[in-house]
């Protein structure tokens, strides 16, 4: 009577708080030895394989670390960099989801709507954004505006077509109750269609959030006037053939990344993990 | 006294397709009418003329009521919401106040035995309690006319028998008129006063029967001779109907 039980129960327990340390050690291991495993294979290139005249091809992990954090001047550049980078990175976000909301929007409205537009959409993401260069840089100079420009190019996409897909998500029975109930465009916006597609919308955000801190890195390399962030900084160490400091900025960038894509996903957890099955803790990816 | 709704010689067309034709019946108040037939037949049809989600290609409907519960055969709730704000939606709509939807919403949610669950999401809760929520969101505004589209198909049988029992101990407290679209000839004849099949392409009903037991109804009729024979006659109908 399997089915008794649970239909008096009721409830199916998510988050248990078992197994919880035990738990975070099995998750913790094993990237840990995969990074130390790198980290040998890093030592064991650096000295082995290189001869001493050509080691600043791939100088030892501890030289980039006292080179690239331990001098202040260098350390105050990266940071300086990572600010600009970040500011960068989530104004284009920022403006990406302004725009790709309200298109999405106006998108799940009327099918005309959401046909006249969706190819546009899909054009901004397949668009080489290298071939667009030129033309950013003569109509948004070649500083700071060019960089959100960049990214909020390639961040549009993504947070388009996920919080359309969720817009559009929700059950047809749903729709007809509001259309019993003769609720207006409004209510069935406000009440049915966006709460709806809150999973959606901060799956997209977390996807162009990443695709984000790429466009600020990126964006540097070609304009780089004002102050400027991680990209330009690349470029100056390479140039220099300051490998040392080129590698610590190339572990700052990939921090970035990281940091942005999984505080994307603590915060899609904290507003959707308690009903949304695809960001629940325990369901998650 | 007038019927809940009357369809007078009312008929579906889907371009070619006949959908529904010549559907001619009276829902009294209070009366419990089931509606059975082969898929495809136009059972859903009927449910969404009734509610006036669609429009009849000919003939009219009548209604005597504007207060008309739908339950879905999915539960169909808000995975945002909260049972009891679930619960609440459709007061909302409606313009209910806050204070009289918690109220109502707290009152429903006993009569579906919910009460401990009303602060749990969709998510956690099983199949029969979902039904429960749903069941319990279109009593809120305590309808006239109930139209149920195979509530209790997805679910397992002994769920979906315990559900039947529980819809009609909220039938005999509220007694409201209800059209109850099914596949089962066995909940047809245990929840309905007056059974209806149909048949498919054009759907029309062909067999009209009703069912003379009391309600409250007991479990045990369904073990009774004469619930036998009268799910004997409905199944009969039906096996002519497809």
């Amino acid at each position: 009577m399997i089915t008794d039980v649970r239909e008096e129960v009721g409830v199916v327990e998510f988050g248990q708080k078992r197994g919880r340390v035990s738990e975070t050690i099995r998750i913790i291991i094993p990237p840990v030895i995969v990074f130390l495993i790198v980290i040998g294979l890093w030592y064991l290139i650096t000295y082995t394989l290189l001869a001493s005249d050509r080691r600043w091809l791939l100088p030892p992990p501890h030289m980039v670390v006292v080179e690239g954090f331990f001098v202040s001047k260098t350390l105050g550049e990266i940071l300086n960099g990572l600010w600009q980078s970040t500011k960068v990175a989530l104004m284009g976000l920022m403006l990406a989801f302004v725009v790709g909301f309200s298109m999405a929007l106006v998108m799940g409205q009327k099918k005309w709507i959401e046909r006249s537009l969706y190819p546009w959409a899909v054009a901004s993401q397949t668009v080489p954004i290298l071939a667009l260069v030129p033309m950013i840089g003569f109509w948004f100079g070649f500083g700071i505006t060019s960089r959100v420009i960049v990214c909020f190019i390639i961040a549009l996409f993504p947070i388009v077509i996920n919080s359309l897909t969720g817009l559009l998500s929700a059950e047809r029975g749903l729709h007809e109750l509001f259309t019993l109930h003769s609720a207006g465009r409004w209510t069935r916006t406000f009440k049915l269609q966006i709460p709806g597609a809150l999973p959606g919308i901060f799956t997209g955000l977390r996807t162009a959030a990443g695709l984000s801190v790429i466009g600020a890195i990126v964006g540097d390399f070609f304009f780089g006037r004002g102050t400027p962030g991680l990209g330009l900084l690349l470029e100056r160490y390479a140039s220099r053939l300051q490998s040392e400091e080129l590698l610590a900025t190339v572990f700052v960038a990939c921090l970035l990344g990281l940091v942005v894509f999984w505080g994307f996903g603590l915060l899609g957890r904290r507003m959707v993990g308690e009903w949304d099955p695809s960001w629940a803790e325990e369901g998650h990816r | 006294m007038g019927s809940i709704i009357r369809f007078d010689r009312v008929s579906v067309r889907f371009g070619e397709i006949v959908a529904i034709e010549l559907f001619d019946q009276d829902v009294a108040p209070g009366e419990f009418v089931s509606l059975v037939g082969p898929s495809g037949c136009g059972k859903s049809t009927v449910l969404r003329l009734a509610s006036g989600l669609l429009d009849p290609s000919a003939g009219v409907i009548r209604r005597g009521t504007g207060n008309i519960g739908y339950v879905f055969q999915d539960a169909t709730l808000m995975p945002w919401r909260t049972v009891r704000r679930n619960v609440e939606l459709l007061g909302e709509l409606d313009g209910l106040t806050k204070s009289e939807r918690n109220l109502r919403a707290t009152e429903v949610l006993e009569l579906v035995g919910l009460t401990d669950f009303a602060e749990h999401y969709p998510l956690s809760l099983s199949g029969g309690m979902k039904m429960r929520a749903s069941l319990a969101r279109s009593l809120l505004l305590e309808p006239e006319l109930f139209l149920f589209d195979e509530p209790f198909g997805a679910l397992d049988q002994i769920t979906r028998t315990r559900l039947n029992e529980e819809l009609m101990g909220l039938y005999v407290a509220k007694r409201f008129a209800s059209i109850f679209v099914t596949h089962s000839v066995d909940e047809a004849a245990y929840v309905a006063s007056r059974v209806l099949v149909m048949s498919a392409r054009p759907g029309k009903v062909v067999a009209d029967l009703s069912v003379p037991f009391e309600y409250p109804r007991d479990p045990s009729i369904r073990y009774e001779p004469e619930f036998a024979h009268i799910a004997g006659a409905i199944a009969e109908a039906l096996r002519e109907a497809s």
